[in-house]
């Protein structure tokens, strides 16, 4: 089964390849290894490219291939690093909590240290008590489980009520941007528990890790993260060949047709939907430690805009095409951004690229879905003149 | 002070009748008084001041009263104002001016309780003032600082006032005195219940000045005018602190006090014989502390039983001030009517309120009825052409100081700016993606990006002020509930003039028609010769130009910043898509629903408006699950599907 998946799917082979070698590349040159060609902060980069570009295949999945265009994926991404950050920034607290109250006349009651992890992490939105949602941030265990099931269960109800209710196209499109908003205006929220607009921070701390560096915590992020993204390239290929990728592709193509043929439409779209949305958050929960901070911000719409972006740009229907998208254009847009980029001199205006790059990214945006509509991945067939497993 | 208007009132009536004495020769008799006055010894010389009835008293209390008033060595007194060095001073009965260098002049500086008495005086005598503005002034003071002594002055003034509004206004603060301070029960009561009816702030706070109630306990039935008798159980922790403050009972120890206390008795590692590190354990913690207090080291733990037994044994009750049952019956009950009415303002203005946010929405959602409703085209830089319309506005208000002009010119002007990047945007992008709207939404989220850069490029990332005219700066006032901005009123008004000219141009001109076959057939229509290219780019041009003008009347409300737009555009869709598309009467039912619903939830939790905004969206959510067509849905053909 394995070997004819992979024997029908050579790109699949070519990716993990790929990817494997980037890896270990990326480790030689790395600090930990003692060559340090390459800084901390920028393998901590690549760790974070890696997850998004996990979180674009799940994008290309349920848009590509199922033609739902859900501007609600990046909010998945951002429950699941909620669901670990909480757990990292007790676990964090409690250490420090329990260190700072070693030398205390009494030794502490269990209530005690409580409290006092309360005060410290809810001090800023001017509370001390521990909301409801954080019930399980003391286990390791039960956040990793949360950060599978919360958005898996959210994408699950959203997507019954939906799909039931035959929303389809730019509707279904404006109701997971109207979720999305509701999501990032609750975590706004001081009073739901989340500290507000201040977010989790200290995430790149991680508990019980203390003793080793940052060099070679980002190793292990990014290496968990290539792991990752190599699994979940796996495993969506997986589910788009074969016959369950034919209806897929089907439904995107035409709904109504698929459904007088006798399927169950409606279960395959909420399938793709919640296991996009479970691999989504667990992209986010391996982003956010690398990121150090996670703030509503990051799951305002305009985050799952841009991932809609990514994808685009990189080719649709096609995993390396999210892949290639999401990678080039993040890396581009911290390079732009971050002041790196030479700004160009008109002599009558300087073009700095910190303040135009984003027109730069709309507009190439533009172009590419009135003229590219395959994206950077198209490039490919032009390489290689023949009917591709692109559609 | 009871003293000072005794006299006064005795003499106010001679007053008139006083000889032809001055001002000065008074001073000079009170000479000591008056330069170091003492709260409870002024009032004699007071008396005589304002018994002499002299026209210059007034001037002189005031002066007084404000410090500018100097002693010469000599014991005369003059008005003086210091100025580099030099004393330009007055004299009191004269009024003859003279400036002196020399130091001999003592400033004269009464204190704070003395000021008032002073104050308290003026006010009466200021009350018959020929001066009108005088007359208001006193009035003024009267209802800032209510006293009792005031009452009487005030009535006295009543019925010689000319001025019509300053009468009312008399007689009302005369009523809200004496419901407080009348001497009479049966006046105080009359009094409280005419106020029955009135709403303002005042008479509410003359009402719960009545009703000013302290909480007390004891542990035998009380007495006095008892407002409430209190169960101590529903907070029994917060009860059993107030009797620890009435020294009945002792006090409770915290699990502050109990570690403290534990730390205090710590001999050689041991607690009571407990080792320290076993202290962990909250049981353990509570055996040394019992164990500490058999010994006496420390008190004896209250426990629940012991506090709820305590509780059990006193009583609990509020004290009205006011000592007469009678007067606070009567003022309660006046103030559950006036909160009733309070109330069905409150929903009155609740209602304002939401319909001011509706028509909000509606503008900015009108634009989008067209180009999404009517003609299908998705389009997610509309924000960034409210945008755009807000900056124009701003630009406008650049070059053209006066604001009426500037709005004048500003709207046309944003119509027409918009009008045209709408145009250009519908001729470059959105032709080639006609029934592809999944792509036209993609496409245009890329100019609304590039658009939202721009502007924060050009303008800068902190929000611009579009400043309205002054004759919209003030608000409609109803009464001290019912209030509301003009602007709001205006915005009202623009978004009725909208729907009105909308539904004109979509049903009774020839543009409507062919626009509205267009919609629905394009080939036919073309065949009929009607040129879709050009409709549909009117069409556009028509919805866009309205979101500028809309940027306009949201700029005047709000702040006006390059992310506006995406402030508005989720709720705009949602207005659209909830009221139903295809329908501009659709769009108001779905901009009256959003309004109306986010007023009422936040109503239901005022501090929370973001909570409010999150529960709507969660409602609308729901709401197009079960109306996918939205509220207006078209049937049959019309439908498209």
């Amino acid at each position: 089964m394995e070997r004819s998946f992979i024997a029908k799917n050579p790109s699949v082979l070519w990716f993990l390849l790929g990817l494997a070698g980037f890896t270990i590349v990326i480790t030689i040159l790395s600090e930990a290894s003692g060559a340090a060609l390459i800084s901390t902060s920028f393998v901590k980069t690549l760790g974070k490219t890696l997850c998004l570009c996990l979180v674009a295949i799940a994008m290309d999945v349920v848009w590509g291939y199922c033609g739902i265009l859900s501007l609600g994926h990046f909010a998945f991404f951002g429950i699941g690093g909620y669901a670990i950050g909480m757990w990292l920034m007790y676990a964090r607290t409690e250490d420090i909590v329990i260190a700072s109250l070693e030398n205390a006349t009494l030794p502490p009651t269990p209530d005690e240290i409580t409290n006092a992890i309360g005060t410290q992490i809810f001090g800023v939105v001017g509370s001390s008590d521990f909301p409801m949602i954080w019930a399980f941030s003391h286990s390791l265990t039960l956040q990793l489980l949360a950060v599978a099931l919360v958005p898996g269960l959210l994408a699950l109800v959203f997507g019954w009520l939906a799909f039931r209710s035959r929303v389809t196209g730019v509707y279904l499109s404006i109701l997971t941007q109207a979720m999305t908003l509701a999501l990032s205006l609750y975590f706004f929220q001081n009073d739901t528990g989340l500290r507000g607009n201040n977010g989790l921070s200290g995430l790149q701390n991680i508990p019980g890790l203390e003793a080793v560096s940052q060099a070679t915590l980002s190793l292990w992020f990014f290496w968990a993260s290539a792991f990752a993204l190599g699994v979940g390239y796996v495993l969506f290929a997986w589910i788009t060949a074969g016959k369950l990728g034919s209806v897929i592709r089907a439904i995107r193509d035409n709904e109504a047709r698929v459904r007088f043929l006798g399927y169950h439409v409606e279960s395959y779209k909420l399938f793709v939907f919640t296991i996009t949305a479970i691999i989504a958050a667990i992209a986010g929960a391996l982003y956010y430690p690398q990121a150090g901070i996670i703030n509503p911000a990051e799951i305002a719409p305009i985050a799952s805009i841009y991932l809609a972006v990514w994808v685009a740009i990189g080719g649709r229907g096609r995993l390396y095409g999210a892949v290639i998208g999401a990678a080039v254009v993040s890396l581009m847009s911290s390079w732009f951004t971050g002041g790196k980029a030479p700004d160009i001199n008109l002599g009558f205006y300087v073009i700095g690229w910190t303040d135009w790059w984003l027109v730069l990214l709309g507009l190439t945006f533009v172009a590419v879905t009135l003229f590219f509509p395959k994206g950077i991945g198209g490039l490919f067939d032009l390489l290689q003149p023949r009917k591709g497993d692109a559609p | 002070m009871r003293h000072t208007i005794l006299a006064l009132m005795i003499l106010l009536g001679t007053a008139l009748a006083a000889s032809a004495q001055t001002l000065q020769s008074i001073l000079q008799a009170h000479g000591e008084e008056i330069a170091s006055p003492s709260r409870n010894s002024v009032g004699v010389a007071l008396g005589d001041i304002v018994a002499s009835g002299l026209p210059q008293t007034t001037d002189f209390l005031e002066q007084w009263a404000e410090k500018n008033v100097w002693q010469r060595d000599d014991g005369m007194f003059f008005i003086g104002a210091e100025g580099e060095g030099l004393l330009t001073l007055t004299d009191i009965d004269t009024g003859a001016q003279s400036a002196d260098a020399s130091a001999e002049y003592y400033q004269l500086k009464p204190n704070g309780g003395v000021r008032r008495v002073i104050g308290t005086a003026l006010v009466q005598f200021q009350l018959l003032d020929p001066d009108l503005t005088r007359r208001e002034t006193a009035v003024a003071s009267i209802a800032r600082r209510p006293e009792a002594a005031q009452l009487a002055p005030l009535m006295a003034s009543i019925d010689g006032e000319v001025d019509a509004d300053l009468k009312a206004r008399k007689i009302q603060l005369a009523n809200f005195l004496s419901a407080r301070f009348a001497e009479s029960p049966m006046n105080r009561i009359a009094a409280i219940n005419s106020l029955a009816t009135d709403t303002s702030v005042e008479a509410r706070a003359v009402l719960n000045q009545i009703l000013t109630k302290s909480p007390g306990v004891s542990d035998r039935a009380p007495d006095g005018n008892i407002a409430a008798i209190l169960d101590p159980f529903i907070d029994p922790d917060r009860s059993y602190a107030a009797l620890v403050a009435a020294n009945l009972a002792p006090a409770r120890q915290s699990a502050a006090d109990i570690k403290e206390a534990l730390e205090a008795n710590i001999i050689g590692g041991r607690i009571a014989d407990l080792p320290v590190a076993q202290m962990d354990d909250p049981a353990n913690r509570a055996a040394a502390y019992a164990a500490l207090a058999a010994r006496g080291a420390v008190p004896t733990l209250v426990t629940d039983e012991a506090r709820n037994a305590a509780l059990s044994a006193h009583v609990f009750y509020e004290l009205y001030a006011t000592p007469n049952a009678d007067i606070t019956t009567a003022a309660a009950t006046a103030l559950a009517s006036v909160e009733t009415r309070v109330a069905s303002a409150q929903a009155v203005d609740l209602t304002l309120d939401a319909l001011s946010l509706a028509s909000i929405f509606f503008l900015a959602a009108i634009g989008l009825a067209i180009t999404f409703g009517v003609m299908g085209v998705i389009n997610m830089a509309h924000g960034e052409f409210i945008m755009m319309g807000a900056y124009t506005g701003y630009v406008v208000q650049l070059f053209i100081p006066n604001y009426t002009v500037s709005i004048v010119v500003a709207l046309p002007l944003a119509f027409a700016v918009t009008f045209a990047a709408g145009v250009v945007m519908e001729r470059l992008v959105i032709r080639r993606l006609y029934h592809r709207p999944l792509e036209t939404l993609l496409a245009t989220f890329g100019i609304s990006i590039a658009l939202q850069q721009i502007a924060k490029n050009i303008f800068g990332t902190q929000a611009r002020p579009l400043t309205s005219p002054d004759w919209l700066a003030g608000a409609f006032v109803v009464n001290d509930v019912i209030r509301i901005s003009f602007i709001r009123i205006a915005i009202f008004a623009m978004a009725l003039i909208f729907l009105a000219l909308i539904l004109y141009i979509l049903k009774r001109t020839r543009l409507g028609l062919e626009v509205r076959a267009v919609t629905q057939n394009p080939g036919m229509a073309s065949s009929m010769g009607i040129n879709p290219n050009r409709i549909n780019m009117m069409t556009f041009g028509l919805g866009s130009g309205i979101a500028g003008i809309a940027g306009v009347a949201i700029g005047l409300y709000a702040k006006v910043t390059s992310e506006m737009g995406s402030d508005y555009i989720v709720q705009s869709f949602m207005t659209v898509v909830v009221g139903g598309v295809g329908n501009v009467w659709g769009t108001l039912a779905g901009a009256a629903m959003i309004g109306f619903g986010q007023k009422g939830i936040e109503w239901l939790n005022p501090s929370n408006t973001l909570a409010a905004q999150t529960y709507m969206i969660l409602f609308v959510i729901l709401f197009i699950q079960f109306r996918p067509k939205g509220i207006v849905a078209l049937k049959g053909r019309a439908a498209g599907d």
